[in-house]
C-alpha cells in the first residue's frame, strides 16, 4: 500500500537575515513497506521525524532523496497527486484546525465535494461515514459544540467519505482526554477490522499501539526498532533511551522480572499479566 | 490555612437561555504546602474552579478566602493575589510573546512594579529553577522545542514567587519523557521550595505517584476529596463518571480476586511491585 | 460562553422563510430596502410595514428577537430624529429661543425613523432565518456573473465561511490568552490610552501567532482533502429553486410594483 525507498528529507535552517545556518535531516534513510489491510503504528518522541515522515504519505511533502510509493504511484509524479490524496487520507493533531464546515455533515461532505462526486452520492457517503464513526446523531451540530474526541471522529468521517484505501493519523489523540482518546482509537480499529482500511497511527501513547500488526520506532529520523508490539515492548530499557515509555503493566512485569520473578518479556495487557502470575504461583 | 472555598456556585451565562451551572456548592480547603491532584474529565468544572482561586472568575454565590480575606471584596488587592496564587494555563507556551525567553519571564514581576534589578534577578532564578540552560536565555521562545517552551512559560509564573502554584494539564501534548520531566520538575518545586501545588489532570496515572491528596470533580461538584489510596478504592464509581483509577489499581484488584495475598489498595508501581514480590516470598 | 456567539444571530426554527433559497432572501432584502427609499408617503410605509409584519409572522421568529437588534441602533435613531426635527426649515409649530420645530421637520423625522426601523428589521429577518453558510452560498451564486471579470467568487465565499467558522474559536482563544496574561498580573483595564494600547501587545502577539498557526494547519488539512479551488467542485447542498422560491419572487415583485404605485404615484 505504502512503500518508501531510501527516503531522506532535509530542510534548510535559516537565521533571521535569511542566511543558511545549516541543514537538518528530519527523515534519514527510511525504508518502509506497509501491506494493504495492516494496522501500523509509528512511535517516536517529539521531534523524532515521525510527523515529517507521515506528510510524505499524502504528498504534502516530497522526498529530498529516495521515493515514496502510494499504491504503486510515485508521489513525485504530479499527474497522480489527487489520486494519492484521495487514496491516502490524513488526520492531524489539532481537532479544531482541520474542520472546515460549520455543520458536521457539511464538513464530512467537503472531501467528496472537492473530488467532484455527484450531489446524491455525497449525501450517501456522508451518512455512511458518520455511521462508521458513530457520529450520525450529531450530523446537524456545529463542530464548536463538540468535544475533542467527537471532533476527531468527525475528521475521520471526513476522510472516510473520500473512500480512501489508507488512513494516516498523525497524533490524533495528543490533544484529547482519556475518553476521547479511547473513542478515536476504537474508531480507527473498527475501520481497520470492519472496512479493511489500512491504518497508519502515529502516536506517543504506548497503550494505543498494543493491537497494531507492526510497530516502528523512530529516533532522529531513523527507524530504530521495528516488530510486533510484543517484540518492541520487551525492550523496556531501549525504549526509555528513546524517550519513550511502556504501558504500566509491561513496566510492572519488567520490574518484577528484574527482581527475580521469571516472567516472560513483553507482557501487554492486564489479563496476560494476571495469567502469567497465576502460572507462576502453581 | 491558605485558600478556602465556601459554598461556591458558578453559573455560566446567567439570565440567558444557555445558562448552566459550572460549579455547584463547592467547599474546599487548600492548606499550605500540600501537593494536590485535581481530577475530572472535560467539562467537569475543574478549569472554572481553579480560575476562582486567583480571582479571574467571580463566584455567582459563595465566597473565596485567601489567608482569611475574601478575595472578591472590592478593596482586596487582586494583583497581589495573582502573584501569590500562580496559575499556569493549559498549553502555556501559547502565551509567550516577547522576543527572547528572558524578557518573557520578566513580564510577570515587571507587572508587580518591582525595581528592574529585582525583576531580572527573579527571572534569572525562575529560569534556573525550571532547569533552563543559560545558552537559550536570549533565544526567541518560538525557536525552542515544545518541552523547553513550556518550561519558559512555567518560569514566567514562578518569577512572581507564588506561594501556591496551580497547573492546568501541564503535560498535555508532551511525549513520555517530556511528561516525566515536567512532573519531576513540579515535584521538586514542591519538595525544595515548599510551594503548594495543585496539579490539574484528567489522568490518574499521571498524578498517582506524586500527590498527597486527590480532589475529583464531576458535573461541577466535588465527588471525592481524599488521599489517593482512599479515592482509588472507589474505582468503580470513578469509572461511572468517566474516569479510571491507575492501571496498577486494577491489576492489584484482579490479583486479589484471583486469590493472591496482596493489598488491593496499592496505587503506585513501587508499592505494587513490593506487594507482589512479598507474595512470592522474594 | 463566547463560543455561542453566532454572527448574524441565526434563530433555529422551521418556517417557510427558513426554507427559502438564500438567493431569494438576499434579493428580497435588497428589493425591500430599495422600496423604502422609493416610497415617500405614509401609505407607502404602511404597505412596507404590512409586508414586513407578514414576513415576521411567516418566519416564526419571536418579534422580540427582531427588536433586540434595534437596541444597538437606538442612538443612531435618536440622533437622526433630533437632527431632522430641529434643523429642517419650514412652517414652525413650536419655537423655543432660536430653535423651532417645523411641520416639515416633524414629517421628515418620522419618515426617517420609519425607514431606519423597517430597514434594520427587514435585514435582521434575513440573518435570523438564514445560516451564515447558506448566506455565503447565496452570495457566491448571485455574484457568479462577476467571474467574467476574473473576480474569484468561489474563493471569496470560501474565505467568508472559514472566517465565520473561526470567529468563535478565536474569540475563545482571546479570552484564554487574556486570562493567562492577567494571571501574570497584566492590567488591561486601567492607565492612560497609550499604556492601554501597549498592554495589548501581550494579547495580540500570541493571538496572531495562533491565528497564523491555525491558518497553516487548516490549509494543509484542506489540501490533504483534495481541495484545489472552485474548479471541478460539486456541491453537497446545491442551490436549486423550488416552487416556493418562485412564488416568493412573484410576491416580492408584486409588493414592489404596488409600493411604487401606491407610495409614489397615487397618493
Amino acid at each position: 500500500m505504502i512503500r518508501t525507498d531510501k527516503l531522506v528529507f532535509e530542510y534548510i535552517r535559516r537565521d533571521e537575515e535569511g542566511n543558511v545556518e545549516g541543514i537538518t535531516r528530519a527523515v534519514d534513510d527510511v525504508n518502509l513497506d506497509v501491506k494493504p489491510g495492516q494496522f501500523i503504528a509509528i512511535l517516536g518522541h517529539n521531534g523524532s521525524g515521525k510527523s515529517t515522515l507521515a506528510k510524505h504519505f499524502n504528498a504534502l511533502l516530497y522526498p529530498t532523496e529516495g521515493h515514496v510509493f502510494v499504491d504503486g504511484m510515485d508521489t513525485e509524479d504530479d499527474s497522480h497527486l489527487w489520486d494519492i490524496r484521495q487514496e491516502a487520507g490524513m488526520i492531524f493533531q489539532n481537532p479544531d484546525n482541520q474542520i472546515i464546515g460549520q455543520v458536521v455533515e457539511e464538513d464530512v461532505g467537503f472531501g467528496p465535494e472537492n473530488m467532484g462526486v455527484p450531489t446524491k452520492e455525497i449525501w450517501d457517503r456522508v451518512e455512511e461515514s458518520l455511521k462508521a464513526v458513530n457520529m450520525l446523531s450529531f450530523r446537524k451540530s456545529s463542530p464548536n459544540h463538540l468535544s475533542g474526541g467527537q471532533k476527531q471522529r468527525v475528521s475521520i468521517a471526513g476522510v472516510i467519505a473520500m473512500h480512501p484505501k489508507c488512513i494516516i493519523m498523525d497524533e490524533p489523540t495528543a490533544m484529547l482526554d482519556p475518553n476521547g482518546r479511547k473513542d478515536v482509537i476504537r474508531a480507527a480499529r473498527a475501520l481497520n477490522d470492519v472496512e479493511g482500511i489500512t491504518v497508519i497511527l502515529i502516536t506517543h501513547y504506548m497503550e494505543e499501539v498494543i493491537h497494531a500488526d507492526k510497530v516502528f520506532v523512530m529516533d532522529k529520523g531513523h527507524i530504530e526498532m521495528q516488530g510486533t508490539p510484543r517484540e518492541i515492548f520487551s525492550q523496556v530499557d531501549r525504549l526509555k533511551e528513546l524517550r519513550l515509555g511502556v504501558p504500566q503493566v509491561t513496566l510492572l512485569a519488567h520490574e518484577l522480572k528484574k527482581s527475580g520473578l521469571p516472567l516472560p518479556d513483553g507482557i501487554l495487557t492486564r489479563e496476560e499479566f494476571v495469567e502469567e502470575l497465576k502460572k507462576l504461583k502453581k | 490555612m491558605s485558600i478556602i472555598l465556601d459554598h461556591v456556585n458558578y453559573i455560566y451565562d446567567e439570565d440567558t437561555a444557555m445558562a448552566h451551572a459550572a460549579l455547584i456548592d463547592v467547599n474546599l480547603e487548600i492548606p499550605k504546602g500540600q501537593f494536590i491532584g485535581l481530577i475530572g474529565h472535560t467539562g467537569s468544572g475543574k478549569s472554572t474552579l481553579i480560575q476562582h482561586m486567583n480571582g479571574l472568575v467571580k463566584p455567582t454565590s459563595g465566597n473565596v478566602y485567601f489567608e482569611g480575606k475574601d478575595i472578591n471584596d472590592p478593596d482586596f488587592n487582586k494583583k497581589e493575589l495573582r502573584a501569590k496564587v500562580g496559575l499556569v494555563f493549559q498549553y502555556p507556551e501559547h502565551q509567550l510573546f516577547e522576543t527572547d525567553c528572558f524578557k518573557d519571564v520578566c513580564f510577570g514581576p515587571k507587572n508587580l512594579g518591582l525595581p528592574q534589578k529585582e525583576v531580572e534577578l527573579r527571572a534569572y532564578e525562575a529560569l534556573k529553577q525550571v532547569g533552563f540552560d543559560d545558552d537559550y536565555f536570549y533565544q526567541s521562545p518560538f525557536d525552542l522545542s515544545g518541552g523547553q517552551k513550556r518550561r519558559v512559560a512555567i518560569a514566567g509564573v514562578l518569577a512572581m514567587k507564588p506561594e501556591v502554584l496551580i497547573l492546568d494539564e501541564p503535560t498535555a501534548g508532551l511525549d513520555p519523557k517530556g511528561r516525566e520531566d515536567i512532573l519531576n520538575l513540579i515535584a521538586s518545586l514542591h519538595r525544595e521550595m515548599g510551594i503548594t501545588i495543585i496539579l490539574v489532570s484528567h489522568s490518574m496515572d499521571d498524578v498517582a505517584d506524586y500527590v498527597q491528596r486527590i480532589i475529583v470533580m464531576n458535573k461541577g461538584r466535588v465527588a471525592f476529596d481524599n488521599e489517593p489510596k482512599e479515592v482509588f478504592k472507589h474505582y468503580k464509581e470513578l469509572e461511572e463518571i468517566g474516569l479510571a483509577a491507575p492501571q496498577v489499581t486494577y491489576v492489584m484488584q484482579e490479583l486479589s480476586a484471583a486469590g493472591f495475598n496482596v493489598d488491593p489498595g496499592a496505587t503506585t508501581l513501587e508499592e505494587a511491585k513490593n506487594e507482589i514480590l512479598k507474595c512470592f516470598g522474594i | 460562553m463566547l463560543r455561542d456567539i453566532t454572527l448574524g444571530q441565526y434563530y433555529r426554527t422551521d418556517s417557510v422563510i427558513h426554507r427559502l433559497d438564500p438567493r431569494v432572501k438576499l434579493a428580497t432584502t435588497f428589493i425591500f430596502i430599495i422600496s423604502l427609499f422609493v416610497v415617500n408617503n405614509f401609505v407607502g410605509y404602511l404597505l412596507a410595514t404590512l409586508f414586513l409584519v407578514m414576513c415576521i409572522k411567516l418566519s416564526n421568529v419571536p418579534p422580540k428577537f427582531i427588536f433586540r437588534g434595534m437596541k444597538t441602533i437606538f442612538f443612531l435613531l435618536l440622533i437622526t430624529m433630533v437632527f431632522n426635527l430641529f434643523l429642517t426649515p419650514g412652517r414652525a409649530i413650536f419655537t423655543l429661543w432660536k430653535i423651532s420645530i417645523t411641520y416639515e421637520g416633524l414629517f421628515l423625522a418620522i419618515k426617517m425613523a420609519f425607514r431606519l426601523i423597517l430597514l434594520i428589521s427587514g435585514s435582521s429577518i434575513m440573518t435570523l432565518t438564514t445560516t451564515p453558510n447558506n448566506l455565503t452560498d447565496g452570495l457566491e451564486s448571485l455574484l457568479k456573473p462577476l467571474k467574467i471579470f476574473h473576480v474569484p467568487v468561489h474563493e471569496i465565499s470560501m474565505m467568508m465561511s472559514i472566517a465565520l467558522r473561526f470567529i468563535p474559536i478565536l474569540l475563545e482563544e482571546t479570552d484564554k490568552i487574556m486570562k493567562a496574561q492577567m494571571a501574570r498580573c497584566a492590567d488591561f483595564e486601567s492607565g492612560s490610552l497609550i499604556n492601554r494600547a501597549k498592554s495589548l501587545v501581550p494579547l495580540l502577539v500570541p493571538l496572531f501567532i495562533s491565528a497564523f498557526r491555525r491558518a497553516l494547519e487548516l490549509a494543509m488539512a484542506m489540501e490533504a482533502r483534495c481541495y484545489r479551488g472552485g474548479e471541478g467542485r460539486t456541491k453537497m447542498k446545491p442551490l436549486i429553486y423550488q416552487n416556493r422560491d418562485r412564488i416568493a419572487y412573484a410576491v416580492v415583485f408584486g409588493y414592489f410594483v404596488l409600493a411604487i404605485v401606491v407610495g409614489r404615484i397615487i397618493f
